[in-house]
């Protein structure tokens, strides 16, 4: 402890001052734990003493005093499922676009609404988008853990003890949860919704899993509460709840270098927004001059899917309802870890864990096959073509996982297919219960206004995933010999020249032939002298 | 050496000795690191061998900032100006006559340190292999500089220029190592670029002294 000079305190004085200092970093850290930074503690509040009938209820009492927060609310893609991409000009969004997970909500929504910030949407077609008191202000503001939404409810929460899945479900105790609202954090935008999409923890993204709601260091060097603790919404910031960051329209390359007040755009949602374009610095500035190429994501997060739990790379529908159990019961089949690699309403998975992802030229530019877009039986579809020009200064690198698989379309329209896969009650027509292609494609695809034709077809499709979470410690970055190497993990891409690993063969096999000719040669004269120098000795 | 009386001459100065063994150790160390940055094995790790080559860049253009000013002021940059004086004679003497023992065609003397085939060579390194090596070494130097400035440029020429040079440099090395044995014995002419003193070769210099 440094003293001021010529001040000498005595012993008890600085001992004091010690341990009343420890006190008040330890009650600062107890008060961010509580986050007692905020003016307003909600359970104080008299509006949310409840008892509440229903969900609703609690956001109506929200709105007694955030009045604008729904009309903030209802312009988010969040709430629409709707993305115009201003790029594209593609009308993108949960509620349109068909992915190779689950393909698309169309007739499946009370399932899938379990993810909408809102209540009862039972048909995205005829939901009422403008209601305020169906906006679910607790799924990202209830810091009580017991605020849980189930698919088959519509995003309503449970209102009864209920059996799911064989277990027996108490409802919320809505008062509490509506007393324990604040910022979002880590386990509300994730544990909720984003890190178990896909229907179950890390099936969907790959770098987004339930590992960080709490990951240790290695895991996720900004999240982690040992180092950064942040929150998603540190560098997801939002502006009247509108939140930045899409993987729609995903900003490639930061131009706009560190990020600070007055700068107009002050979303945060890149590497370059806080870290600027050549954060290397001392033994490390040279790794700056990789910047124009690679994304920042591609060296620090050397493999997704790092948390413990795997992420699904492989889902083939065209085995689904291949399999059926007796008296009509699903089939399920796990590996030897306990996930699951085959299911009679799902077909068959893959799992991975520690992912190398694979490497593409990337511009920000996303492009969907939507319902409509041609597609034919054997073809291989990308679900989302992602632009990008070699070396161009609007593209880098990036990393990505894709995501692969077999899935339905309708062959005699030649579109992706939108399956009925979930019903409520006892709907035969629903792949997941009826187990019937057929059925299926007919309620699915009259959802979109379109006449099954009846020809059932698989494609193989591909959807890239733009990886940039769980981003390493800058030890665990990845190693130089990663890419300089002849087992290049940029093999194959072109508009880079990578030292170790580029080469030109004729030059190489010219410049060692010159060499090795010119050894050759001198050895062979060297000989000669040798043996004329003991020859001549002798005689 | 047979009783006669072997004459010396002091050829390399103490500056052209450091200029010339630290020059060469820095060569090599550029080239073995450089053979390991571009891939063709593994010896320090990617990250070690740049940084040494890297360094002993650095050290070489310092190294040739004094030479290049030494040459000028001293005035022995004349030494490699080429010659075809005795070229021929030097060729059929390294492809027969040092086989029989033959005079050596040429004598060193302080203004004329090098053969016509050596002031080749060394011409050849002065203004073909250094300047590739040179020139496309600084542009991986300050690639970041040039790289969104110049479109005509890309790394991958700049990569094969600068290992075209490389290649010659190692070409080179292996001759001139060999050449440095050829003296009156194996050793003669490393211990005088140590030493700075020639020992010349007695027979030849019988000839000439015995004439003079």
């Amino acid at each position: 402890m440094r003293t001021v000079p010529g001040i000498r305190l005595p012993w008890i004085v600085r001992a004091l001052v010690a341990v009343a200092a420890a006190l008040a970093l330890a009650g600062l850290s107890q008060a961010a734990q509580a986050k007692a930074w905020s003016t307003a503690d909600h359970s104080k509040f008299k509006e949310l003493q409840g008892p509440f009938a229903n969900a609703e209820e609690v956001t109506k009492a929200c709105l007694g005093c955030h009045t604008r927060a729904a009309k903030q609310i209802h312009a988010t893609t969040h709430w629409k499922w709707k993305f115009d991409n201003p790029r594209t000009g593609q009308e993108l969004g949960k509620g349109t676009v068909i992915n190779n997970f689950c393909g698309a909500i169309g007739t499946n929504e009370p399932f899938c609404a379990k993810c909408h910030i809102g209540y009862g949407m039972k048909d995205y077609r005829t939901f009422d988008f403008s209601s305020e008191t169906k906006v679910d202000c607790l799924v990202c503001h209830a810091q009580a853990k017991d605020y849980i939404k189930f698919p088959g409810f519509a995003g309503h929460p449970l209102y009864e003890p209920t059996e799911i899945k064989g277990k027996l479900r108490q409802p919320p105790d809505l008062a509490k949860v509506a007393q324990s609202v604040g910022p979002t954090s880590r386990f509300t935008c994730g544990a909720r919704c984003h890190f178990v999409g896909g229907g179950g923890n890390g099936v969907k993204h790959g770098d987004l899993d339930l590992s960080l709601v709490n990951p240790p260091e290695y895991l996720d060097v900004h999240m982690s509460p040992k180092r950064l603790n942040f929150s998603c919404a540190v560098c997801h910031r939002g502006d009247e709840h509108s939140v930045a960051g899409s993987r729609y329209n995903p900003r490639a390359v930061d131009t706009r270098g560190i990020v600070v007040p007055g700068k107009g755009d002050e979303t945060r949602t890149s590497c370059v927004s806080c870290h600027g374009d050549r954060p290397h610095t001392d033994a490390y500035a040279r790794l700056n001059d990789h910047t124009d190429k690679l994304a920042c994501q591609t060296c620090h997060i050397p493999y997704f899917a790092r948390g413990g739990y795997a992420t699904k790379m492989w889902w083939d529908w065209s085995t689904a309802t291949k399999e059926i159990g007796k008296d009509g019961h699903p089939v399920h089949k796990y590996d030897a870890r306990g996930y699951e690699i085959y299911r009679t309403g799902k077909g068959s998975f893959r799992w991975e864990e520690f992912v190398k992802p694979e490497y593409r030229w990337f511009n920000g530019e996303v492009t969907y096959t939507l319902f409509g877009d041609p597609v034919k039986d054997g073809q291989k579809v990308s679900i989302n073509r992602i632009g990008g020009t070699p070396a161009a200064e609007d593209s880098r690198i990036w990393p990505f996982k894709i995501m692969r698989g077999k899935q339905a379309i309708d062959a005699g329209n030649g579109t992706l297919a939108v399956v009925h896969l979930w019903g409520p009650g006892d709907d035969r027509t629903a792949l997941w219960k009826g187990y019937d292609w057929d059925a299926a494609l007919r309620v699915g695809m009259k959802s979109r206004g379109v006449e099954y034709s009846g020809k059932l077809g698989f494609v193989e499709t591909e959807m890239y995933w733009p990886i940039t979470h769980m981003v390493a410690p800058k030890e665990d970055a990845l190693q130089c010999e990663e890419c300089h190497s002849s087992m290049s993990r940029m093999a194959g891409l072109p508009g880079i020249y990578v030292p170790g690993h580029s080469k030109w063969k004729p030059l190489d096999t010219l410049g060692f032939g010159l060499a090795f000719l010119a050894l050759l040669g001198v050895l062979g004269h060297g000989a000669m002298r040798i043996i004329t120098h003991y020859r001549e000795k002798r005689s | 050496m047979n009783g006669r009386k072997v004459e010396r001459i002091y050829i390399f100065k103490p500056f052209e000795r450091f200029w010339h063994w630290s020059q060469a150790a820095l060569i090599l160390t550029m080239l073995v690191t450089g053979f390991e940055i571009h891939g063709s094995y593994s010896l320090f790790g990617f990250r070690w061998a740049v940084d040494i080559h890297r360094t002993s860049a650095w050290l070489l253009i310092g190294l040739w900032t004094f030479a290049i000013f030494w040459h000028f002021t001293t005035g022995e940059w004349r030494q490699y100006i080429p010659t075809t004086e005795k070229l021929t004679a030097m060729i059929r003497y390294y492809l027969t006559g040092v086989f029989r023992h033959a005079p050596h065609p040429f004598r060193q003397t302080t203004l004329r340190k090098h053969n016509p085939l050596q002031r080749l060579a060394y011409l050849f390194v002065l203004v073909l292999i250094n300047p590739l090596l040179w020139f496309s070494g600084w542009f991986y130097l300050f690639y970041s500089w040039w790289e969104h400035r110049w479109d005509w440029l890309s790394l991958s020429a700049v990569g094969l220029v600068h290992s075209a040079g490389a290649f010659l440099m190692l070409t080179f090395v292996i001759v001139h190592v060999y050449f440095a044995t050829m003296g009156h014995t194996p050793l003669a002419h490393i211990k005088a670029m140590i030493t700075g003193w020639e020992e010349l070769e007695p027979e030849y210099e019988d000839d000439v002294t015995e004439g003079a």
